[in-house]
């Protein structure tokens, strides 16, 4: 048995395979929901209920969705260049520090239309800085960044743990370790009345459009595609691999980071170290779900947000352990590998 | 400043060197047999995880304590096998692979804890491993206690990376995996089958990490809980690399590696609040990026590490 290339993947195979690895994921979840004593379809029907059966749900679902898609766009612009930033947690994190030190009433004083642009990049800066110090390893010392940019992850969560019990620390907060909160001004503005829709949505799907646009349309763009495909024949090229590399992880980071300032400015005004149930590692599985494209991330972090947001409430209907949430994203990503290795490979005999 | 050298003269530290290493023992020589063949396998944490969970309810449900050792290799071989089948004979890319085999194996582990164990205030608990004090040898004066009173398998970790060492350097099989390891093609045409022998070597190093895992809630702490592994994974991927993949100094990176972790939590005792508690928290972290930084650029990187093997293609 061997696998050969295929020349042509069609595009039905294309849009398929995701499509083809969620089914088996919820199947194979399926049976583990059966374990649990529960009716297989009712706990999906609940889930999709959770996630879209009323307006709170449908505006919880999308406020989820917009720290995803922009995690997501920081994994799949880093691995198309095969730069494995596995950091995008650490940046997060960072970044909601960095948006709430530099946005509370002791941090920049700006009105609201050049504050929340000026504590977006802030927060940008802070991720992309977090990045570019594996990437120097790398390319200095020829350090493996999955290893470093995943330890790092760890060191973040501490630094924010240390700054909001230290000198960012909420003198008001009755003792709970979070940080001082953001001024009103720096609170993004809603969405929708009633709800905890945010303008970060706009800009989410906003740079997953631009994203898409950069790398179909620029030089930087296709630069960065043959980094990943070929890093020996783009340096025969003439392309400079390493501006290359610092550009992407100033984006990739950059975006991680801006994903924790949205996610203080959109939603909780403050820092906590549980900000981020995860959003940096789920931001791979996202990534990976859309095969790495702008433009499918957006689908992928609705579908992951989906489950997180239906899991927890078909959980209270059924009883279900909420980690099932996990465990299906987890099983949607293994299975959309085979499924894209099945879309690009025949098997031969 | 007195105080923080009386630290190395306690026994109870060097006891606990032997103690945090074994898990890392474990975990690097798993990873390290997979690297050898030339596969990364960055499932670990998750199967570490895994081990700890599955090991911990089997024990819980009645089972033997080297029942749940056992059962916990087991799995680990299973996410093995998983991350092997996708890995070696489909040649996908071992990074994400790997990353979603430990999102998958640790979701798993807290989604069947919390199916078998309802939520209480209090943690259920098990009777751990009990130290053995080897006769004769635990008599020694300070040494007797640092060294020689620990648990079955810490001596059973030590015991492992000197066998690993042997069998890598020594044996036939051991020849086999190297060869695969740094040109699979070569080793072809000796007549080794390179996809066989990478799916074995994957399989027993992660059942290998699984044991790590189990270490935790079997002999270092009675309950399991959540992200308990904490990074142990991630910084046994950073030792295998400081040992410059070889068994022997994996064991002395591992010792090394937890003489400061043990060093760091005496240590904030002895300084208190003054310096944030948290920055003694992070040293384990930034010693293994120290350690890689170290080490990179004299590590002698298995030559097929990550590269996909395929018949007939160069």
């Amino acid at each position: 048995m061997r696998l050969e290339r295929r020349a042509h993947v069609p595009l039905a195979a294309r849009i398929g395979a995701p499509i083809a690895a969620v089914v088996v994921a919820l199947a194979l979840a399926g049976i583990l929901i059966a374990l649990a004593g529960a009716p297989v379809l009712e706990a999906y029907r609940r889930m999709l209920i959770g996630a879209f059966g009323s307006r709170l749900s449908i505006t919880e679902t999308l406020t989820r969705t917009v720290p995803l898609i922009l995690t997501g766009l920081a994994a799949a612009v880093a691995f198309r260049a095969r730069l494995w930033n596995i950091g995008a947690e650490g940046q997060f994190l960072v970044g909601a520090l960095a948006a709430a030190a530099l946005g509370s009433q002791h941090g920049l004083h700006l009105p609201a239309p050049l504050l929340i642009p000026a504590l977006m990049v802030g927060g940008a800066v802070a991720g992309a800085l977090m990045l570019l110090g594996p990437l120097a390893l790398r390319l200095r010392f020829g350090v493996d960044e999955v290893v470093t940019t995943l330890l790092l992850n760890f060191v973040a969560l501490l630094f924010v743990s240390m700054m909001i019990e230290g000198v960012l620390k909420d003198p008001l907060a009755f003792g709970w370790p979070q940080s001082v909160p953001v001024v009103g001004d720096a609170l993004l503005p809603k969405l929708l009345p009633r709800s905890r829709l945010h303008i970060g949505l706009l800009v989410a799907v906003g740079l997953a459009l631009l994203v898409a646009l950069v790398q179909a349309r620029t030089v930087f763009g296709m630069e960065s595609r043959a980094a990943g495909l070929n890093p020996a024949a783009a340096r025969f090229a003439g392309i400079g691999l390493t501006r290359i590399l610092v550009l992407v992880a100033c984006l990739s980071g950059g975006l991680a980071g801006l994903a924790g300032a949205i996610e203080v400015m959109g939603v909780k005004g403050y820092v906590t170290t549980d900000l981020s149930p995860g959003f940096g590692y789920t931001g791979i599985v996202v990534a990976m779900l859309a095969a790495l494209d702008p433009i499918g991330v957006v689908f992928a972090a609705l579908f992951v947000a989906t489950m997180f947001v239906g899991a927890d409430s078909m959980s209270r209907a059924l009883g279900v352990p909420s980690f099932i949430a996990d465990v299906i994203v987890a099983l949607s990503l293994l299975a959309m590998l085979v499924a894209l290795s099945l879309a690009n490979y025949r098997i031969r005999r | 400043m007195m105080e923080a050298l009386d630290i190395f003269a306690s026994a109870g530290l060097w006891a606990a060197v032997l103690r945090i290493a074994t898990p890392l023992i474990f975990g690097t020589l798993g990873a390290l047999i997979c690297e050898r063949s030339g596969v990364l396998n960055l499932g670990i944490e998750g199967i570490m995880t895994f081990g700890a969970m599955i090991g911990w309810m089997t024990v819980y449900h009645g089972g033997d304590l080297w029942a749940g050792i056992a059962v916990a290799a087991l799995s680990g071989a299973m996410f093995g096998l998983l991350h092997a089948a996708m890995t070696v004979p489909l040649g996908l890319s071992q990074h994400v692979t790997g990353l979603g085999i430990t999102l998958f194996a640790s979701s798993l582990s807290y989604y069947i804890f919390r199916l078998s164990i309802p939520v209480s205030g209090s943690p259920p608990t098990i009777v751990p491993f009990q130290p053995i004090a080897i006769p004769g040898l635990s008599d020694i004066p300070f040494l007797g206690e640092a060294l020689f009173s620990q648990t079955a398998p810490t001596y059973l970790a030590v015991l492992l990376a000197l066998a690993a060492a042997v069998a890598l350097a020594r044996t036939p099989l051991g020849l086999a995996v190297r060869i695969v390891g740094e040109n699979p093609h070569a080793a072809e045409a000796q007549g080794i089958d390179p996809i066989r022998l990478r799916i074995g070597a994957v399989v027993a190093g992660s059942a290998l990490m699984a044991v790590g895992g189990a270490f935790l809630t079997l002999s270092a702490f009675n309950s399991f809980f959540p992200t308990m592994v904490q990074g142990r994974g991630w910084v046994c991927i950073a030792l295998v690399v400081f040992a410059s993949w070889r068994p022997g100094l994996a064991l002395l990176g591992a010792l090394l590696f937890a003489l400061f972790d043990a060093y760091q939590l005496r240590l904030s005792h002895v300084v208190g609040k003054a310096i944030p508690y948290q920055l003694f928290l992070m040293i384990p972290y930034l010693m293994s990026i120290l350690a890689l930084l170290v080490m990179a650029r004299r590590a002698r990187v298995p030559q097929a590490l990550m590269q996909p093997f395929r018949r007939g293609e160069r």
